[in-house]
């Protein structure tokens, strides 16, 4: 493991040029340029507006704003994660010619695709931050836990995306099965709504990693509360944990990859 | 003295026939676990078995044999792309492959991103790069087109700017496979040239090719590979006649098999013959400069007046070598019946190495029917020592004077 990283800290030139090349390649043929990181994150944020109306016209009462602030910050990180998500499983197959020719570490394609992400990411997080000024949101002291649950979020998603892009490389039909968890995800996952809302029930919402961290994250952003301990460090451990799993499977599997792509 | 490359009893298995790559067909195959193993090990077999060598720190190496003789799934090892079942294998140094130069190419990117990109990925540093840039253009011969997507680029313009990428790395190890036929004569002759530089740089190299010439021009030693195994691995002069060995018996069995269909299907057609080729005498192989005499037999069914007798060699490529014609010598057959035997003395062989194949006829007085082809014997010439490595059809003896 430590050797693996090591590995990927030596091979961090090649991570910075795919990256780049994702990056290039996606901006170059979208018309709209940078709009594009913005561009999902915006649909789901009306998707969520639409649905939070509906729950307010049912409940009669009016649509809050900082409901509809919280889905805004709650998207963000849920579109970085389903991209992330989408684009891994195919990072591996997607590059066969590279796989199958060449050697470098592998995990440099998802490491790579992960941060193009990122960058969409980060993109979006800059219109979101000049929007969350514009309503006057805030700041506070418990932004500091901020950077923490971005890192879990990341954590998350490359452990994930390792894990299954493996996965798909030995079984093709796993991206099937993720293209379909991933489209009704967010309904299973606290973005539109807020675990709160389950009562009793919150802490089944919670156990998917995502949904603690998203959680999170609303609190100490629009809430301008302290993160729930129990749940930070629920959060912590079941990241790292699916971190370490991604890569250990990853490495494990690694010398088979060129043969069975 | 450390080693470049070790390879220790290394062995590598392959999977013929269709994987289970989804979970569709692995979820059925989990259940019929019993006769599993029988049936998967019945479709594997061993593309490298038992080899061992150690390759020294700046030794130029080549690495031949018939298609199907493991040499690429050796480079793969060597790259670390595959490894293997068994056995164990050294690399010590920063190796780098010339083994698909485009492979890391994207389309929709320009001819300078993918210098980096492609350079990245066969290890370099953003710096190296940053220095080399310039070279690297300047050799690939397409400065003008750098800015352009490189999906508009031809397919010369695409590979030859593949090869300068890779060509500008400065690896320990290199390994080159099959590369060094890209571009036009010019670019070809830059590529032979930067290999020599890199040979004089003390790189460790590692070739894989089929071109006599070069692997003779480059390497000191070549390792023969057949079906997997190592049969020969020595000094180039002494290999390359037993690669030429194993290439002739391939080609003179296909060539067999081949004339063997086509005079089946003559018979079939043309059964009734008023003169037949009963048998051909000569030996099987030859040398050079040891005699060749043919000895024909016939058999005339119905008397022929003035018959022509002709004899050609053909290259196995269909290069007619010689003939002869019993008309143009100024022999009168006056006729022939019944059986009779014809010899044909062509004196000391000059040929160079390779199969040929024999065709005799005997046709008409007027050359216009011939009555019987014998289109079915075939001989191979076999030359030892550095003399025959040409593809040039004659060998004579050749005196140079100043």
């Amino acid at each position: 493991m430590i050797q693996m990283l090591k590995e990927l800290i030596e091979y961090r030139d090649l991570i910075m040029m795919l990256t780049l090349r994702d990056l290039r390649v996606r901006y170059k043929q979208a018309a709209m340029g940078f709009l594009w990181a913005i561009f999902m994150p915006i649909v789901a944020i009306c998707a969520g507006i639409l649905i939070k109306k509906v729950m307010a016209v049912v409940a009669q009462h009016s649509l809050d704003t900082r409901g509809i602030i919280s889905i805004s910050v709650k998207v963000l990180p849920w579109t970085f994660f389903i991209s992330s998500i989408r684009f891994s499983v195919q990072a591996l197959i997607g590059n066969s010619s590279l796989v199958t020719k060449i050697y470098f570490p592998r995990a440099v394609l998802v490491l790579s695709t992960v941060l193009a992400c990122l960058f969409d990411f980060s993109v979006a997080i800059a219109v979101l931050v000049v929007l969350l000024i514009i309503v006057k949101v805030g700041v506070c002291i418990y932004l500091l836990w901020l950077p923490l649950l971005l890192l879990l979020l990341i954590l998350y998603t490359l452990g994930l995306g390792l894990l299954l892009s493996a996965a798909n490389l030995f079984y093709r039909d796993i991206k099937y099965v993720v293209e379909i968890i991933l489209m009704f995800g967010i309904f299973f996952t606290p973005v539109y709504y807020s675990a709160e809302a389950f009562g009793r029930w919150k802490a089944i919402m919670l156990l998917n990693p995502l949904g603690s961290i998203l959680e999170e994250i609303d609190k100490v952003v629009v809430l301008h509360q302290m993160p729930d301990a129990l749940w930070l460090i629920y959060a912590v451990l079941a990241s790292s944990a699916v971190f370490i799993i991604g890569m250990m499977v990853f490495h494990k599997t690694e010398p088979y990859f060129a043969e069975n792509i | 003295m450390k080693y470049a490359l070790e390879f220790d009893h290394v062995w590598k298995k392959f999977k013929k026939g269709e994987k289970v790559n989804s979970l569709r067909d692995a979820i059925p195959h989990l259940f019929k676990r019993n006769n599993k193993n029988v049936s998967l090990q019945d479709l594997e077999f061993w593309a490298v078995k038992d080899i061992s060598f150690n390759i020294e720190k700046g030794e130029v190496v080549g690495i031949m044999g018939a298609n199907g003789a493991g040499k690429s799934t050796v480079l793969k090892l060597l790259s670390r792309i595959l490894i293997p079942n068994k056995g164990s294998m050294k690399i010590n140094g920063r190796v780098s492959a010339l083994i698909e130069v485009t492979a890391g190419f994207h389309p929709d990117l320009t001819g300078r991103e993918n210098v980096y990109l492609n350079a990245t990925i066969l290890g370099m540093r953003k710096k190296e790069i940053d220095g080399k840039f310039d070279e690297i253009v300047e050799f690939s011969g397409v400065r003008e087109f750098i800015d352009t997507p490189v999906k508009r680029y031809s397919s010369g313009m695409f590979s030859r700017l593949g090869f300068s990428v890779a060509a500008h790395m400065n690896p320990d190890i290199l390994l080159v496979d099959e590369v060094l036929s890209v571009g036009d004569i010019s670019f070809q002759a830059k590529c032979a040239q930067k290999i020599r530089d890199l040979l004089s740089s003390g790189a460790t190299i590692v070739l894989v090719s089929h071109q006599l010439d070069m692997m003779q021009s480059l390497c000191k030693r070549i390792i023969l590979l057949q079906n997997g195994e190592v049969i020969k691995d020595g000094p180039t002069d002494q290999v390359i006649p037993h690669y030429q060995n194993i290439i002739f018996k391939q080609k003179e069995a296909d060539l067999r098999n081949k004339m063997k269909a086509i005079e089946d299907q003559r018979v079939s057609v043309d059964t009734r013959t008023m003169v037949e080729i009963t048998g051909v005498e000569f030996n099987q192989s030859y040398k050079l400069g040891e005699p060749i005499i043919f000895t024909l037999y016939y058999e005339a069914k119905e008397k022929i007046d003035n018959p022509i007798f002709w004899f050609g060699i053909l290259r196995a490529d269909g290069v007619l070598c010689c003939s002869s014609r019993t008309d143009k010598l100024g022999i009168k057959i006056d006729s022939i019946q019944g059986q009779g035997k014809v010899t044909i003395d062509l004196g000391k062989n000059l040929l160079a190495q390779g199969i040929y194949m024999v065709r005799f006829s005997i046709m008409d007085k007027e050359m216009i029917h011939p009555y019987v082809i014998r289109n079915k014997d075939v001989m191979r010439v076999d030359i030892e020592g550095p003399k025959s490595t040409s593809d040039a059809v004659f060998l004579p003896e050749i005196k140079w004077k100043f």
